[in-house]
């Protein structure tokens, strides 16, 4: 049947999948666009695709989100669904087409929230096993304090998911999200290792990072268009 | 029922119905032999570890069958025999669900989702309706009749091109009916009978997402045999009781509630 990897024997997929891969706060976003636009000027192909984004799902699932309490199931299905518009409509198209996908946020963020709400850690990954594996997944390291800094001065209204407030961790809506953040931090570390993480340290200034990004990305590119890379005058 | 109007004979009213509870054999609400609830999954792959494992004395019936192969008949037809037997029973079905029940309906208009988005936001949907309907009303001591279940999800997943046991996976999550039963219908007879019903097919139950045939009579006919193939499969692997679908409704609800009742004879 059309299995992700059965297309692949057949038609090879040109294109590279980029992740970045972190706790809020972590600055991957940043670092992502920063990427993206070093990759444009060197005249690659890019989409840059955001977790949580499809306007397909959004659309159908707004009328009921509201109203119904989400339950850790539905909440990781809506998710998945919302992946797999992205997945079968942009990432895999592209990728076919020699894009450079840059994904903020993967499969590993699922991985990670999903199994600290209670779902089981099997099921998640099995759910989602259509999905390629990326040619680059940076995860951002970085300290819970730093990060708390970082997001709370720039954006201090906490929404009620993203702080784990359905987990019952605190009453406090800043103590939960400390809380969600730190357990989301042990999943991204226990698979670290076995996925391949390449480990970006996000205490470091926005350029040192870059610069370590690029050097990573340089190493997966083919030779031909390595001697005409250029930085960003 | 006559209206209790004063304090002091409401009082009388209600005792005297609890009296009658436990003498006289049909009381409001037959209660069921509690027992632990069965999942799909286990241990190492289920979807839902986190929810407590709380006893259930409701039971689970699902009936399932292609379209117009008279599911929701049978169900009114069961739901009054039952409610008449002094049962508290429930009715579910796919594509009911608050949380997307309604953009699903949305989605089949834009058909614009993917295989795999569609059999996800299917499986929410599914969820959404087992955690907040189905389970509580088990829990409350319901009889849930279930007008299809996470065969029928499944089995358009696999005629689409998903592989089985990604399906199986994830609706491991999925508790374990008590009672399943299929109505096998010819594809032919079922054309007829949509026909009598509305005079025309419905594009997703034609299978017309797949592109299987220009002519939408073929279509349907096709992806129905299709489905009907892919059930032979689910029938043998989670015991699916097979019911003869082309006889009359009388015919088939004698059946039906014949099953159940010896069924049911031996949990309440």
């Amino acid at each position: 049947m059309n299995t992700s990897r059965q297309i692949l024997k057949k038609y090879g997929i040109p294109g590279k999948l980029i992740v970045v891969e972190g706790i809020d706060g972590s600055g991957k976003s940043t670092q992502l666009r920063l990427l993206e636009k070093w990759l444009r000027f060197n005249n690659f192909e890019v989409f840059r695709t955001e977790w949580n984004s499809s306007d397909m799902v959004k659309s159908i699932t707004s009328k009921g989100k509201k109203k119904a309490n989400l339950t850790p199931t539905t909440f990781s299905l809506l998710h998945a669904t919302d992946f797999a518009d992205r997945f079968e409509r942009n990432i895999l198209p592209l990728l076919r087409a020699g894009y450079f996908v840059l994904a903020d946020r993967y499969i590993y963020t699922a991985y990670a929230r999903d199994v600290t709400r209670g779902c089981n850690r099997m099921w998640v990954r099995k759910m989602y096993d259509f999905a390629l594996k990326p040619d680059l997944a940076f995860y951002f390291r970085v300290p819970i304090d730093i990060s708390m800094d970082r997001i709370l001065s720039g954006r201090p209204k906490l929404k009620y998911y993203e702080a784990g407030m359905d987990l019952n961790l605190s009453n406090d809506i800043y103590q939960s999200y400390r809380i969600f953040q730190s357990k989301i931090i042990e999943q991204y570390e226990s698979m670290a290792k076995l996925e391949g993480f390449a480990v970006i340290d996000a205490t470091l200034g926005i350029k040192e990072q870059q610069k370590l990004m690029r050097e990573k990305i340089m190493r997966i590119l083919p030779q031909k268009t390595k001697r005409t890379i250029q930085e960003i005058p | 029922m006559t209206r209790i109007s004063s304090r002091p004979k409401k009082t009388s009213a209600s005792t005297g119905r609890q009296k009658r509870t436990r003498s006289v054999k049909t009381d409001p609400v037959r209660s069921i032999k509690k027992r632990k609830p069965v999942w799909y999954g286990n241990s190492k792959l289920g979807g839902m570890p986190y929810l407590q494992e709380h006893d259930i004395s409701g039971r689970l019936i699902v009936i399932e069958g292609p379209d117009a192969s008279g599911r929701s008949t049978q169900i009114e037809m069961l739901t009054a025999r039952l409610e008449a037997d002094g049962f508290a029973v429930l009715n579910t079905g796919l594509k009911r669900s608050e949380l997307i029940g309604e953009g699903i309906l949305e989605a089949k208009r834009n058909v614009s989702l993917g295989k795999r988005t569609s059999a996800l936001f299917y499986a929410a949907d599914f969820a959404d309706q087992l955690e907040h309907k189905i389970i509580p009303a088990l829990q409350a001591g319901y009889v849930v009749l279930a007008d299809r279940y996470i065969y029928t999800l499944m089995a358009r997943n696999t005629v689409r091109g998903i592989r089985r046991l990604w399906s199986s996976n994830l609706y491991s999550f999925a508790l374990v009916p008590d009672l399943t039963f299929y109505l096998d219908v010819d594809p032919f007879k079922l054309v007829h009978r949509v026909f009598a019903k509305k005079q025309s097919l419905d594009y997703h139950e034609s299978g017309a997402d797949m592109g299987l045939s220009e002519d939408m009579f073929e279509s349907f006919i096709i992806y129905q045999r299709k489905l009907a193939k892919e059930f032979e499969h689910l029938k043998k692997k989670y015991g699916l009781v097979s019911i003869d679908g082309n006889k009359t409704q009388e015919q088939v609800n004698i059946i039906l509630q014949k099953q159940i009742s010896r069924f049911l004879a031996k949990v309440a």
